[in-house]
């Protein structure tokens, strides 16, 4: 197989926005990652299950409908629980509810075991760069 | 004339159905018990001596057979995460055919070990992970099999990077190995078929011969599956048709036994609304599935446990103590035929829950969510709301008196509207129980066993 690294995507929770993520899933398989995507309305236990099956190095969770905070929480453990305790956590989107500084938002999720952060409007070439960095690709 | 032979080596009645080729029509069925224990040819020619009293002695230039015999052909089978490979797991094993003794998932333990010796199942299906996915759990697995001391033949079906790797484990430890495709080889991927055609070569090879019935393959010019596997590829004829003859589309089918029930489904399962997400692993269009724990007789009480003592009651109109009474009277008793009225009356409220129990479990799910963008449905499993056709079999359902009612269980009930079972159907009854005849036939001669079903299937109108 290849030696890819591999990434489980989805939108979280409640959420039903199903253009952004198909969005993703071309930019990062066409940055060379090898992906697998949830698609919309997406449980902690299925990002789990997924990342478990095909081995993923990195969990990237997406939101827009300002409950992201909510469906967040726990994941990490879990994932601890899961035997998943090195994989990479990533959350994007609108993932509060209203206008608040990002600052506080990053801390409060990477208080929550999320490795990186983004906030609205980020561009997925700034998210591929950080999934280079943090996984060792080139 | 062209008369062929189908025999089914079932585990209680060895049956017979005679075929004209060059008709293309039914020439008659018998049947005897079965008799694996002492000569499986001695139940088979007291069918055949019945046979020919009907239908004269005939010289049968073919002779096809199936069987479920001496229980069947008995898988375990182990994945990785329960609702993926796991499930992808039992799927394949089904649909090849097989009695599903346990599924495990992630890693196996010692007493896990302990107790698949105890279960000594026919074949194991090793699994998990998808391709270049999780490797360290099927292997560890594989060395966990390697320490049991029984020789079932093993199918590895899981992660072909790990595959070459379980094969060594299981080789070296003396074990009869098979390697081949992934059941899911990426994320939510199905892929059952290889691992249902290397079930079906062992089967072939090693299991006839392990259960008594080579005595009888020599009479035989072909093809041995076990009987489920028949009835799914009859089923999938009737449904998808031939190049030149169309099928009936979507169905279900049913086949309530004394010890198990049977569902078999044949359609794709997609939304019938608007505003669906389907969640899960997605289902095969020619699905089975079986219900150990719910049958006529040796499994009566689990139809009591799943569905209610107050539902037996209400359908057959007997008190709670009097239909207990039955009840324990016919788990043990597991020939007892409905002669009285009474049991008569209990086995129509079996049958129907049976029916239903069944149908609930085989059929998709839906649930409502309310998201800030609107009003959503989360679709679980097959939605098999415009399935229009359900076929009954079975003994125990073919001759029922008021089999429509029976059959209508299989549908819609307003009372459970998240289950997703056909609005309206149309009723077929399997009245000359050919359909793992047909099965058999439809390996060679598909058009002919197609015209064959379409004839003898008999319709008892519609039911809502």
């Amino acid at each position: 197989m290849s030696d890819k690294k591999k990434l489980v995507i989805g939108v979280i929770g409640a959420d039903v926005h199903a253009v952004g993520i198909q969005i993703l899933y071309h930019a990062f398989e066409d940055a060379g990652f090898e992906v697998t995507n949830l698609g919309v309305m997406v449980s902690q236990e299925e990002y789990i299950a997924a990342a478990v099956e095909t081995a993923a190095d990195a969990i990237i969770v997406s939101s827009l409908y300002g409950h992201g905070e909510l469906d967040c929480r726990g994941l990490r453990e879990k994932c601890d629980e899961a035997g998943l305790s090195e994989i990479l956590l990533y959350v994007g989107g609108n993932i509060v509810v209203g206008k608040q500084p990002f600052d506080e938002v990053e801390g409060r999720f990477k208080k929550m075991g999320f490795d990186r952060v983004f906030g609205p409007g980020t561009p997925p070439e700034e998210t591929i760069k950080a999934l280079k960095e943090d996984l060792h690709v080139e | 004339m062209k008369p062929i032979l189908m025999i089914d080596f079932g585990s209680t009645y060895t049956k017979v159905t005679a075929v004209d080729l060059e008709g293309a029509r039914l020439l008659g069925t018998a049947s005897s018990y079965t008799t694996v224990q002492t000569d499986i040819n001695d139940g088979l020619n007291n069918a055949l001596n019945l046979l020919s009293q009907k239908i004269g002695q005939l010289q049968y230039e073919k002779r096809y057979a199936c069987s479920s015999a001496a229980g069947g052909l008995k898988m375990v089978s182990c994945g990785l995460v329960p609702e993926l490979t796991a499930e992808a797991a039992r799927q394949a094993s089904l649909g090849a055919g097989a009695k599903v003794l346990r599924v495990y998932s992630y890693q196996l333990t010692e007493d896990d070990a302990e107790e698949i010796q105890q279960l000594a199942p026919d074949i194991f299906l090793l699994t998990g992970g998808t391709d270049g996915g999780n490797k360290e759990n099927i292997i560890e697995n594989a060395k966990i099999l390697a320490g049991i001391p029984l020789d079932f033949p093993i199918v590895v079906a899981g992660n072909r990077t790990a595959a070459r790797t379980c094969e060594r484990i299981l080789t070296e430890a003396g074990k009869q190995v098979h390697v081949c495709e992934n059941v899911m080889p990426k994320f939510n991927q199905l892929n059952i078929l290889p691992a249902q055609a290397v079930i079906r070569e062992i089967f072939l090879d090693r299991i006839i011969k392990a259960k008594g019935l080579s005595q009888a393959s020599q009479l035989i010019s072909g093809i041995m599956m076990p009987t489920p596997a028949a009835v799914l590829a009859a089923m999938e004829l009737l449904s998808r048709g031939t190049q030149k003859q169309s099928g009936l589309g979507q169905l279900i089918a049913v086949d309530v036994g004394g010890a198990t029930t049977d569902i078999y489904s044949m359609s794709e399962g997609e939304p019938q609304r608007v505003n669906t997400v389907v969640k899960g692993l997605p289902e095969p269009y020619a699905k089975r599935t079986v219900e150990g724990d719910i049958g006529m007789r040796y499994s009566a009480s689990g139809i009591a446990e799943a569905a209610g003592m107050a539902n037996i009651c209400r359908l057959s109109g007997l008190c709670e103590a009097r239909a207990e009474e039955l009840l324990s009277q016919i788990t043990q008793h597991t020939d007892t035929l409905p002669e009285t009225q009474e049991l008569a009356q209990l086995d129509f409220a079996l049958a129907s829950l049976a029916v239903k129990t069944g149908l609930m479990r085989h059929a998709g799910f839906v649930e409502k969510a309310y998201t800030p963008c609107g009003e959503t449905w989360v679709q679980t499993g097959k939605d098999l709301s415009a399935v229009d056709k359900v076929i009954i079999t079975g003994g125990s359902l073919i001759h029922a008196d008021r089999v429509e009612e029976i059959a209508a269980c299989a549908l819609y009930d307003a009372a459970e509207p998240s289950s997703l079972r056909p609005q309206q159907a149309e009723v077929l009854v399997d009245t000359q129980y050919i359909l793992s005849a047909m099965g058999l036939l439809s390996q060679y001669e598909p058009d002919i066993a197609l015209t064959i079903m379409k004839k003898e299937l008999t319709s008892h109108g519609t039911a809502k």
